[in-house]
């Protein structure tokens, strides 16, 4: 039950894209179709999970019994990079148009404070093993959400008579404006 | 001292550890990319200007190596780039892509076409010509804003001193963007080894353009009737040429009255053309 809590808490309540604005740049950048937008969330959501899990046994086998706290930041950077390098390769392998309808962004999760929000905002929180994977799951699932339902308007918006002045980039920042203020009606449900 | 050792030696530790996993990694997920594509994109200019239609200078090697593009496909490279692109796929014969180059199909500047209003708003073109069709007389010319030549990503045009944007040719690689920016649309793109052009745009009446303008085109249908070639035709009181026939002998450019053909210099007469 806890961990449902967390979960939705995660997901719903505090949205790491639409509450705390983390991870904005592919949120924008990555939510043009639906399709690249669930291959990007499924990246990044695995990409969260792996973090949650390798931060974890960092910050409690290594940086904690070494007193090496200070280091948490550069640690955490080390392996989530190495990660995102890890499903690169592997999308390249075995989904290359899913590697080239993402493009730079792929490589970009590495700098996605996302997931460097994850990682940090799981230990500021001293979550055990379990939780702190929930708590990456959830968190990958919350961006993936957000990403689809931006892509989804983004894609209807395509025939939409927008004026001129607002074409692209900057129709898309008042959708996500109001996306997030639709996502504040959740704040303080759990 | 103790402690710094340490933080070294994990963080380094840790960093190795990494790397191995990658290099494992990298030899299970290795992927056999087509090295022509690397080669190719070296050859292209790397501007990523977008004028082939591709994303970027990337997306075109990549649609070149697998044969969905021509080895001419960029055009701002022209024919230099398209032979080194068919030596690195072994085709042969690259047919030269004809050069392009923009050309301002508008001669009337602050000297020669009257202002009917004074604008004092931002020098852009879009905005000016969004107030009431710009501050000029004539409704279809230069409205002098430069917004062309801010768009040209390669410096090859600047606004002279009568108010008009000229085209550096040899530094113009005919990509497009200045046809783009162009409110009016008086900027064309034309194989640069055409030497005649009519530089107005206008619609108007032969009346109403002598009003306005002491350069335009007043449709008196001297130069139709010249052209050897039926190259000219002249509609809603405009003559336009049709570069195709076009030989550049340049007899149009003696008889129009209002100076309104340009004869470009160092752009010789072309002799045998095909008229198909």
């Amino acid at each position: 039950m806890e961990y449902l809590l967390l979960f939705i808490a995660t997901v719903v309540v505090n949205n790491f894209v639409l509450v705390q604005f983390l991870g904005c740049c592919p949120f924008l950048g990555v939510s043009r179709q639906v399709s690249t937008s669930i291959g990007m969330g499924i990246a990044t959501t695995f990409v969260m999970v792996m973090a949650a899990l390798a931060s974890w046994l960092i910050q409690h086998f290594i940086l904690v019994p070494l007193g090496l706290e200070y280091l948490q930041t550069l640690a955490f950077i080390l392996v989530i990079a190495a990660l995102v390098q890890l499903v690169e390769m592997f999308l390249h392998k075995s989904i290359p148009g899913l590697y080239r309808a993402m493009g730079i962004f792929l490589p970009l999760i590495t700098t996605n404070c996302a997931v460097l929000g994850l990682a940090i905002n799981a230990v500021l929180r001293d979550y055990n093993l379990g939780e702190s994977l929930v708590y990456g799951f959830g968190a990958g699932v919350g961006f993936t959400l957000a990403l689809i339902l931006m892509a989804g308007m983004r894609e209807e918006l395509q025939f939409a008579d927008i004026p001129k002045p607002l074409q692209g980039q900057a129709i898309a920042l008042i959708l996500a404006g109001l996306l997030s203020l639709a996502f504040s009606g959740f704040a303080g449900m759990i | 001292m103790y402690n710094s050792i340490i933080a070294l030696a994990s963080m380094g530790g840790l960093g190795i550890v990494l790397s191995i996993g990658l290099v494992i990694a990298a030899k299970m997920f290795a992927v056999e990319t087509d090295e022509r594509i690397d080669q190719i994109e070296t050859a292209l200019p790397g501007v990523n200007c977008g004028a082939c239609g591709y994303a970027g200078c990337r997306s075109l090697a990549e649609a070149i190596a697998s044969g969905k593009a021509p080895v001419s496909g960029c055009p701002v490279g022209g024919l230099a780039v398209a032979k080194i692109i068919a030596a690195i796929l072994g085709a042969e014969g690259a047919d030269a892509p004809a050069r392009k180059v923009a050309q301002v199909l508008c001669k009337g500047g602050c000297a020669e076409a009257a202002q009917r209003a004074e604008y004092d708003g931002p020098k852009n073109c879009r905005i000016m010509n969004m107030i009431q069709g710009g501050s000029k007389g004539c409704t279809y010319g230069c409205l002098g804003g430069g917004t062309c030549v801010e768009a040209c990503p390669f410096d090859a045009m600047y606004l002279d001193e009568n108010g008009l944007p000229v085209v550096i040719e040899e530094k113009c690689t005919g990509c497009g963007k200045c046809v783009e920016a162009c409110p009016r649309n008086i900027i064309i793109l034309v194989g640069e080894e055409y030497g005649v052009h009519i530089r107005c745009r206008s619609h108007a009446l032969g009346k109403e353009v002598r009003q306005v303008c002491q350069v335009g085109c007043i449709a008196c249908r001297r130069c139709e009737k010249e052209c050897p070639y039926n190259a000219i035709t002249v509609t809603n009181n405009l003559a336009e040429i049709d570069y195709d026939k076009c030989t550049v002998c340049r007899r149009c450019v003696a008889v129009c009255p209002m100076h309104t053909i340009e004869a470009q210099e160092g752009k010789p007469e072309i002799q045998a053309k095909q008229v198909g």
